[in-house]
């Protein structure tokens, strides 16, 4: 289980670099990697700083101490409309994503996203035909709704009545519809009436020029999805946990499925005009995934998911205007990743640390049990009345020589064995009740098998020694009651095979 | 319109490129894998930067060596953040793509301000002007990406030749691969290797649109239409040209019938490939809707057929013909086993049609096929009520529902068996007598 990193990159290794004619392969990828995160890094601390070392580059000054000041307490109209609506965005984004992200829908938004274009370029159409600017965000808006339901309905469909996976549904309505956008743009280009410019943005984003309008639709957005997410928390939940309880219990499944696609569509949509199509996608995957390392519990992943979706619009919307020259929409999603990398190390629930801790604790205390046993056995078996010799104990089981004494270190200091004669160890009164109870677990459950399971008594000692440590107490009752008929409860039952 | 060998040459490298993709579309899809295509060719843009930045020329092969470096990077950052992160996979996708993809931006903003490396061209690529961009091959001129794409074409049709059982079998069935001791993760990399290339390879002169499309959308066409796997592979590039040829007269015919100028092509490839999906998944002989539904109409007219034939067999049974009128015999059918009006009558039309039933002045009256019909309907259903009261503890109220369903798919051999079973009984559990076997002749 543990063992996957290190198995994974040698593979990788061996398949991806084997070309470049390099042995060390592992060494390699991680390279490779390092150079990204360098280069991430580089970029982030042009980002924070303003300090450019990049190679052409000499335009990006480092802003005062007043106009730092300035952006970080909204001075500035400007900037107080743009760091405002970012914040809500990326909220709103993140408390719905997060759902969207346990129903196992992350990349819903991309094909949704990529699904409103012909919408916004056929509205444009029809309102510059019927003599409109074109332009007016309602319409567009409309019709990117629209379509952005229509490519939700699409993929649905396609999951649903054929045999292609949700993944390949998302793929075919996502390049299919943009297809469709990117064709009648090019329609439009040739239009005479009426230019087209403002359409990109709706691709790329236009954060820094954000209008007081629109940081108003996206706090109405965000206001909605917050409020209907507290609304619908119950149903929401059990929709993503537990669908087919749902189902059973009579609730209108399809409905809230809607409901929760509808709000996905809307907070999409108004963002796409704000960050642009990739970094909306992001806004709904990154903060939901991060936050999912903090917490197990759903309520706190929400909140935490719309916090680090609000800091990063509030950091790169602040960024962006100290340096002129970086896309507030891309520093926005740099920093959710960089609270993603964080996230994903550091996280107290599921992060790699917590977890590589867990299992070395485990370790810990399973090496220390197999030594407990491994001493009761040996001086179960009479032998040695003066203690167990290193030698022994080493061909008790595999372990190195080191592991052995580490063991034999950290026991001594918890004062479960003492040192005998001539280099000797022997349990104490505590270590000998310890590792009673470790072998009267590991017999237990050889005898279970060995009576109940019909397994030959010469096959049963190394699945009793994986379970030895973690039978509980109530299965350890319940194994007395099945097992031990005669009084002698409390003692370690003799072992079902040769020691 | 006015054909020359400009559009020629637009389509074939169109087609090329949906050749190319669709080998490992297939693949990918199989693997449920689709949306690497769209992660891994937003990923590139930072590759592209990088290139860039470290050699400052804008060199094909240069650029091509960093994209297609990050694009395996984007791949095994995936697998990392879904592993030792244990995020779900297409989450993993998600964030890698989006960072690297904004990173990109970043970079591009630094370093390439006033180089050509517009987004919009990486999106939505060039196709109309690679015929401008034309090398000397074999004495021809051939467009230079029609030649790349030609050579990403063939290397993976070699590929694909080559690891066929691996690429198969791991696909389906990856934990009987590892048994087998095919290295599932080598090729899992070397498909990833393979699609970065040929996204690499497709998006510089096609647009990365078109990209994520044909290694898709064909693929996912051919596999509504097939089970074979090889048929599948065959049928995707097939689809995928058809798809490129298509999408370049829609481009210049389609906008023509609402008064516009012609649009983009590469746009129009990625419609055409969607409207043949769209066909197949209405058409396809097995998967397709429209053959399902009728499928389902069939089955649903049969059963209601026998269910007729059946009610008026115990009608007969009964003595009770005096019911057994057209009218009485719907009505009868809606409240017995709840089948529609209308399906009720075109069965019973069918009927007629086949000289099962007779109508004369109003009633319904079984002729002798139909009667065998019907025969052997109730006697499966007796028969399997039997066999369940015998067999499992169910109240005899629940046994009617179970054979009302099983009547209509209970094969003569299951008959015989229930029926070699020591001593049956005459009667069913209700009491109503099980019909003698005849020389069942079906």
């Amino acid at each position: 289980m543990s063992a996957g990193p290190g198995g994974r990159e040698s593979v990788i290794g061996a398949a991806c670099w084997r070309g470049l004619g390099c042995g060390r392969t592992r060494v390699v990828g991680l390279l490779g990697a390092l150079v990204i995160v360098c280069a991430s890094t580089s970029a982030a601390a042009q980002a924070s700083f303003g300090r450019s070392k990049s190679l052409a580059d000499t335009r990006l000054e480092l802003p005062s101490a007043a106009q730092v000041a300035d952006v970080l307490l909204l001075r500035e109209y400007n900037t107080r409309v743009v760091v405002i609506g970012t914040m809500l965005l990326g909220l709103g984004a993140g408390v719905i994503g997060t759902f969207l992200l346990l129903r196992k829908r992350a990349l819903m938004g991309d094909a949704l996203s990529h699904a409103t274009l012909p919408g916004i370029a056929l509205a444009f159409i029809v309102m510059t035909r019927f003599g409109g600017s074109g332009k007016s965000l309602p319409g567009l808006l409309l019709g990117a709704t629209i379509f952005g339901g229509i490519g939700v309905a699409c993929v649905l469909l396609i999951r649903g009545a054929t045999r292609l996976k949700e993944d390949t549904a998302l793929g075919i309505v996502l390049s299919v519809f943009f297809g469709l956008g990117v064709s009648l743009l090019g329609v439009i280009q040739k239009m005479d009436t009426g230019s087209a410019a403002g359409l990109e943005s709706f691709i790329y984003g236009k954060t820094a020029s954000m209008l007081v309008s629109d940081a108003k639709l996206i706090a109405g957005a965000a206001a909605l999805t917050v409020v209907g997410c507290v609304v619908f928390y119950k149903e929401f939940s059990l929709l993503c946990f537990d669908e087919s309880f749902a189902r059973s219990q009579g609730w209108p499944r399809l409905l809230l499925d809607g409901v929760m696609m509808a709000m996905v569509v809307m907070i999409t949509v108004i963002g796409l005009g704000a960050v642009g199509l990739i970094l909306m996608i992001a806004l709904l995957v990154i903060p939901p995934a991060a936050a999912r390392f903090w917490s197990h519990r759903l309520g706190p992943t929400v909140l935490i998911a719309g916090g680090i979706g609000a800091v990063s619009g509030w950091v790169g919307a602040s960024v962006s205007a100290l340096a002129a020259r970086l896309p507030a929409g891309a520093i926005i999603v740099l920093t959710a990743a960089s609270a993603f990398v964080l996230s994903m190390i550091f996280g107290v629930r599921r992060g790699v640390l917590v977890r590589a801790v867990e299992q070395w604790r485990l370790r810990r205390s399973v090496a220390r049990q197999h030594l407990l046993r491994a001493m009761y056995e040996a001086e179960e078996s009479g032998a040695a009345a003066a203690g167990v010799g290193e030698g022994a104990l080493l061909r008790a089981r595999t372990w190195s020589r080191r592991a052995l004494r580490g063991g034999l270190r950290r026991a001594r200091s918890a004062g479960e064995i003492e040192p005998g004669d001539a280099g000797r160890w022997r349990l104490t009164e505590a270590g000998r009740a310890a590792a009673a109870r470790v072998v009267r677990n590991h017999r237990l459950w050889e005898l279970y098998l060995v009576t109940h399971a019909d397994i030959a008594p010469s096959h049963v000692d190394r699945d009793a020694d994986e379970l030895e440590h973690v039978l509980g107490a109530a299965m350890v009752e319940e194994l007395e009651l099945l097992l031990v008929r005669d009084e002698s409860r409390a003692v370690v039952p003799a072992s079902p095979h040769a020691l | 319109m006015n054909w020359s060998s400009y559009d020629t040459w637009i389509v074939l490298t169109g087609a090329l490129c949906a050749g190319a993709c669709a080998l490992p579309g297939t693949f990918l899809i199989l693997r449920r894998m689709s949306m690497m295509g769209d992660a891994i060719s937003h990923a590139v843009l930072p590759g592209l930067a990088a290139a860039f930045m470290l050699t400052g020329s804008r060199g094909s092969w240069v650029m091509f060596a960093g994209a297609a470096v990050v694009g395996v990077l984007t791949a095994l950052f995936t697998q990392w953040v879904n592993r030792l992160g244990k995020v779900e996979e297409s989450a993993a996708m998600g964030v890698v793509f989006t960072a690297l993809f904004a990173l990109g931006l970043v970079m591009l903003v630094q370093a390439a301000d006033d180089v050509d490396l517009d987004p919009g061209c990486v999106l939505y690529g060039s196709l109309e002007l690679a015929p401008l961009d034309a090398r000397l091959f074999f004495g021809t001129r051939v467009p230079r990406a029609a030649l790349m794409l030609g050579a990403v074409f063939l290397v993976n049709l070699v590929l694909v030749i080559a690891f066929y059982k691996e690429l198969r079998i791991s696909s389906f069935d990856p934990e009987l691969s590892t048994t087998l001791g095919i290295p599932a993760g080598m090729l899992h990399y070397g498909l990833m290797t393979m699609v970065a290339v040929t996204t690499v390879a497709a998006f510089e002169s096609v647009g990365s649109i078109l990209v994520i499309a044909m290694l898709i959308v064909p693929a996912a066409s051919a596999r509504l239409l097939t089970d074979r796997l090889w048929l599948t592979l065959a049928l995707a590039v097939v689809l995928g040209a058809g798809g490129a040829a298509l999408g370049h007269v829609g481009a210049i015919v389609v906008p023509s019938w609402f008064g516009f100028a012609d649009t983009s092509t590469a746009g129009m490839m990625a419609v055409a490939a969607g409207a043949i999906f769209a066909l197949c998944l209405l058409a396809g002989p097995r998967h397709g809707l429209v053959s399902r539904v009728v499928h389902r109409l069939g089955l649903a007219l049969r059963i209601a057929r026998e269910d007729i034939l059946g009610l008026l067999y115990r009608l007969e049974e009964a003595g009770d013909l005096r019911r057994a009128r057209a009218g009485e015999v719907a009505s009868l059918m809606r409240s017995a086993i709840g089948g529609g009006r209308a399906v009720t009558r075109i069965a019973l039309a069918d009927l007629r049609r086949r000289g099962r039933v007779t109508l004369r002045s109003g009633e319904l009256r079984l002729t002798p096929l139909g009667r065998e019909d019907a025969r052997k309907l109730v006697r499966s259903h007796r028969l399997w009520e039997t066999y369940v009261a015998r067999h499992f503890a169910l109240p005899p109220d629940h046994l009617h529902p179970s054979a009302g369903r099983t009547e209509h798919y209970l094969s003569r051999d299951m008959r015989r068996a229930i029926e070699d079973e020591a001593d049956l009984p005459k009667r069913d559990p209700h009491g109503a007598p099980i019909p003698e076997r005849t020389n069942e002749p079906s």
